[in-house]
Formats: structure tokens, sequence, C-alpha cells
């Protein structure tokens, strides 16, 4: 299955698709230390969003969060690219400042966790192929 | 600028105004004649925020427009008797020279507007500070977005930003009306106005422009803590106030109205008031920061006297020069009250270090709450330093 998105930063990525239908505060919300999701009650609470391709339907919370994104790429601990449905400023900034993939405009209910998602976002028609069930490149 | 002909940092922030520009739907960009840089404090910003800071100024970034700085976590030159550890003063020193080395001017101060950044009414600009942000669009008639810290100086870097939001004449008019039936006059209570306002708007599920009504009198000190509060609270960048916003005299005040009651102020009032004189270990003023008129009152009622409790009195720097040479700092320093200019009670790091903090703001209480962990006191001005005497 192949969705066509805007692209919000330029890159290429694949990976296991980690899906939540809440919003993401990446500032208090996630470790900027660790890559686990941190805030009370979230249902990815206790999930790490490293190397994943982090896909939820906007992003919520302080402007500082563009910030903590920037921090988890310094550690190692970045998602390898974010899908959106609508993507808002603090996760544009953040995906901007820490040069991460991120597409959005794309029908994200479709996507469930474990999926293998390959996001291309090289030009204004970013694609995003899920290949479902196939967890190896 | 996005190719990358002016270095890897304009290239940078051009991307960043790029994609907002995308995402809002702007059709071109406008050129800004000013801009005000939040995300100061090494307290918020941490290492990570350092790093990206140094890394703009190593890829030669340079500030196209007039660039001034909200708050530091600290007292630039008096660190040391606010009781600031020396690991997070080193931080902050670096966040600052990252700055300066863009040339953004390191004022240090949440009132641009009182201290040399002061827009024009129609002049379009892009301000991060959520307070001066509505003082801007609202006092001035000045045109920005609630800038964050990365988008801010994105804009100082290119001189530009993209035309959306409140830069646009369709969205800066009034969709309801707020008729204020109480009187209202001191900072404390224009505080517990904005709460009240911002709270009725989110029950109603919407954050609507209002024109506000039924206003008397406002001095430029209660406004600037009417602002801090409407966005605190009601998350407002903008709002007219007949008699006040010069664009409020050109559009008829909305039909739908919303009435704010005595009842209304009181409630909002004592939401903010969960502790009591004897809990208060922490007194504050300047949140914003403090006027060269208020720091006068502030002499006037402290001379001759000792305060009983750590009393920070939260100013921009060149305030607390005039106040040097009135003789305003030699008294308040001889009660034992403490200046803490370039800094604030919100950005300094001083999460549980008091039980109770009295102040005359009502965002100051906001933030002694969900960042510090403190109970809080809203008391009028006069009233907060018999708090810090007693």
């Amino acid at each position: 299955m192949i969705w066509h998105g805007r692209k919000i930063y330029q890159g290429n990525a694949a990976g296991e698709a980690l899906v939540t239908r809440m919003g993401i505060s990446f500032f208090g919300g996630v470790d900027p230390d660790t890559g686990v999701i941190v805030e009370r009650g979230h249902e990815l609470e206790g999930q790490c969003i490293s190397g994943k391709v982090l896909v939820f339907p906007t992003g919520k919370g302080s402007t500082v969060g563009s910030y903590t994104l920037y921090r988890l790429r310094r550690n190692g601990k970045a998602p390898s690219a974010i899908i959106n449905m609508e993507c808002e400023t603090i996760t544009a900034v953040g995906c901007i400042i820490a040069e991460i993939p991120c597409v959005d405009r794309i029908p994200i209910d479709q996507l469930t966790t474990g999926a293998f998602v390959v996001v291309q976002a090289d030009d204004e028609n970013a694609t995003v192929e899920a290949i479902l069930g196939n967890y190896e490149i | 600028m996005l190719t990358g002909k002016h270095g890897p940092a304009t290239k940078k922030a051009m991307e960043i105004l790029a994609a907002l520009g995308a995402i809002y739907g702007a059709e071109h960009m406008v050129p800004v004649t000013s801009v005000q840089i939040a995300g100061v404090s090494y307290d918020n910003l941490g290492e990570a925020g350092l790093s990206f800071l140094s890394e703009m100024a190593d890829g030669g970034g340079k500030a196209r427009v007039l660039t001034t700085l909200n708050p530091a976590g600290m007292d630039i030159e008096n660190w040391q008797a606010l009781g600031i550890s020396p690991e997070f003063a080193e931080g902050q020193f670096r966040v600052i020279e990252a700055f300066a080395r863009m040339g953004v001017v390191t004022s240090c101060t949440c009132t641009p507007y009182l201290s040399g950044n002061v827009p024009h009414y129609g002049e379009h600009i892009a301000w991060a500070e959520s307070s001066a942000v509505c003082y801007a669009n609202s006092v001035i008639g000045a045109r920005t977005n609630r800038e964050g810290g990365p988008s801010a100086l994105a804009a100082a870097l290119t001189g530009c930003t993209p035309a959306y939001g409140y830069h646009l004449d369709e969205n800066r008019l009034p969709r309801v009306s707020v008729d204020v039936r109480a009187t209202v006059s001191s900072n404390d209570a224009f505080g517990a106005l904005g709460k009240a306002i911002g709270q009725k708007l989110e029950v109603a599920g919407e954050k609507p422009l209002v024109t506000i009504t039924g206003i008397a009198r406002a001095s430029v000190d209660n406004l600037k803590s009417f602002c801090a509060s409407i966005a605190t609270y009601g998350g407002a960048a903008m709002f007219h106030m007949a008699g006040i916003t010069p664009e409020a005299a050109q559009v008829a005040p909305p039909e739908r109205i919303m009435i704010i009651a005595d009842e209304d102020i009181a409630a909002a009032h004592a939401s903010m008031n969960d502790a009591s004189s004897e809990d208060v270990d922490f007194v504050s003023l300047g949140c914003p920061h403090l006027s060269i008129g208020e720091i006068a009152r502030i002499a006037e009622l402290l001379k001759g006297k000792r305060v009983k409790k750590e009393f920070w009195i939260t100013t921009a720097r060149p305030t607390r020069q005039i106040a040097d040479r009135m003789g305003y700092t030699a008294i308040i320093e001889a009660s034992g009250a403490k200046f803490a200019a370039d800094t604030c009670c919100v950005v300094a790091p001083i999460k549980g270090r008091f039980r109770a903090l009295a102040t005359d703001s009502a965002k100051a209480c906001y933030y002694a709450y969900s960042k510090n962990k403190f109970k809080t006191v809203l008391k009028p001005f006069d009233d907060v330093i018999a708090e810090a005497l007693r």
C-alpha cells in the first residue's frame, strides 16, 4: 500500500512503525536521553521511539519540544522518521533542526504498529509505503 | 537562502520558515523589522538546545534585523547572590555567548517594549514570549504570531517570516465580545481577569479573538500583567480592548457577548491563592519585568525597613541601571531584598527551593505551581511588599 503525503522535512527512511492515535508532547512527554515515552497515561507510555517510524496524529505541548527532538538526535535516540495526519509547528521545527524525515497528510489510521514502513521524502510528493507483515528489509 | 549561498545557518533558518509557511498555507514571506527570541534560560534549553544554538552560530548565522532576548535563568552579573550553581552559570554564559556571536542583543527581558525594541502600529515582527506577543498585537497594533524559540531565531537570521495568522487582516478580527461588569484596577486583578476570560473560552472549547469592553482605565503596568495572564491561561496571541487597541476603533464589537462579573474575577483570584501568609517563604515582583515606576514604588515602601523573606525584584538590566542612578537600588538592597535583573522567578532554576510564592502576577502563579511545585499567594502590588516585611 502506498500513500502520497506532504514533505515536511526531506530524507528517506525505513523501519518498523510505532503507531498511536494520541498526540505526542516531546517536551516532558519523551525522555530525551532514552527515547522512552514517559507521559503519564499515554497509550505508548514505556515504549521507546528510537529508530522507529513514529506515527501519530499531531504534536502538542510546549514549543521547547522542538529541542527535545534535536536532543534525541544528538543522543542517537531519535525516531528514523515521523508520519503525521497534520503536522504542527513544534514537530515540524524539531524535525528540521534534528534532520528527521517527516511526512504528513497520510491516513494514519490505516497504519499499524509493527508494519514495515518505507518513507521517501526527497521531493514535494513524498510517499509512505507500508509492507504489512513483512518486518525484514 | 535555501540554496546555502548564505551559509548553513541561514539555510537551516529558511528551511524552518518555508516549512512553517507550507503548513499554515502562507502564500509568501513578509519582511520583519524586529525579533524577540524566547528559550534563553539554560534550565529550559539544556545541553541540546545549547548545542543547536552553538551550531547556528558556528554556521555563520547573523541577525539581519533588531533582535532581542528573553530572560535568562540567572542575573548575568549577580548570579551568586541568588544561589545559582557555578555549573548552571557556565551553561547559561555559553547560551548568551552563542546568541551574541549571532549579533543578537542579549537584553534578557520579557518586556522588549520597555527596553528599546519597540515596533510601531502595523509593523510586521516575529516575537516569541507569549506575554510580549499579546502586548505587541493588542496594545501596540504591531503584527506577530506566537513564535517558538527556533522560529524566532530563524526570522532573525533571514529577516522575514511566512505571512499567515496574525500578519493577515482577516485573522485580526474579533468574534466574541467580553463585557467586563466589574471594577478592575490592580495588576493582580487584571491577572485574574485574564485567567477568568481564558478559562471561560476554554470551557466553550474555542479560542476566538475577543473584544473586551468595560475597562475604564488600564495603565501600561496593568496591561503587561493582563497580557501575560490571558496568554498563559487562554493561549491568546491577541485581543481587542476598547480604548486601548488601535484596531478596536475600526470594528464594531461582535454581537455574541460573554459577561465577566465580579464573582468570575473573584473565583479566578481565589484559584491562585492556595497558601496562607504563614506558608510564604518567597516573594517576587516583576512578572513581566518591572517598569521603573514600579521600582520607585517598591523603594518608597521598603525605605528604612527590613524584609523577612527571600524577596526578588526582577527587571531588565537598563531599568536596574536607572534604579541605581535614582538611589532606588540602594534603598531596596538595604532592606535585604535582592535585585534579579536579566531573569525572573519563571525561568530561574528554583524548582522545589521554596514552599510558597507571594506575587501580584497571575502568570507567575501558573509557573510557580506547574514548574516549580510552589503554592501561591496572589495579592495587589503594595500588599505583596507587605508580605515580604511580615
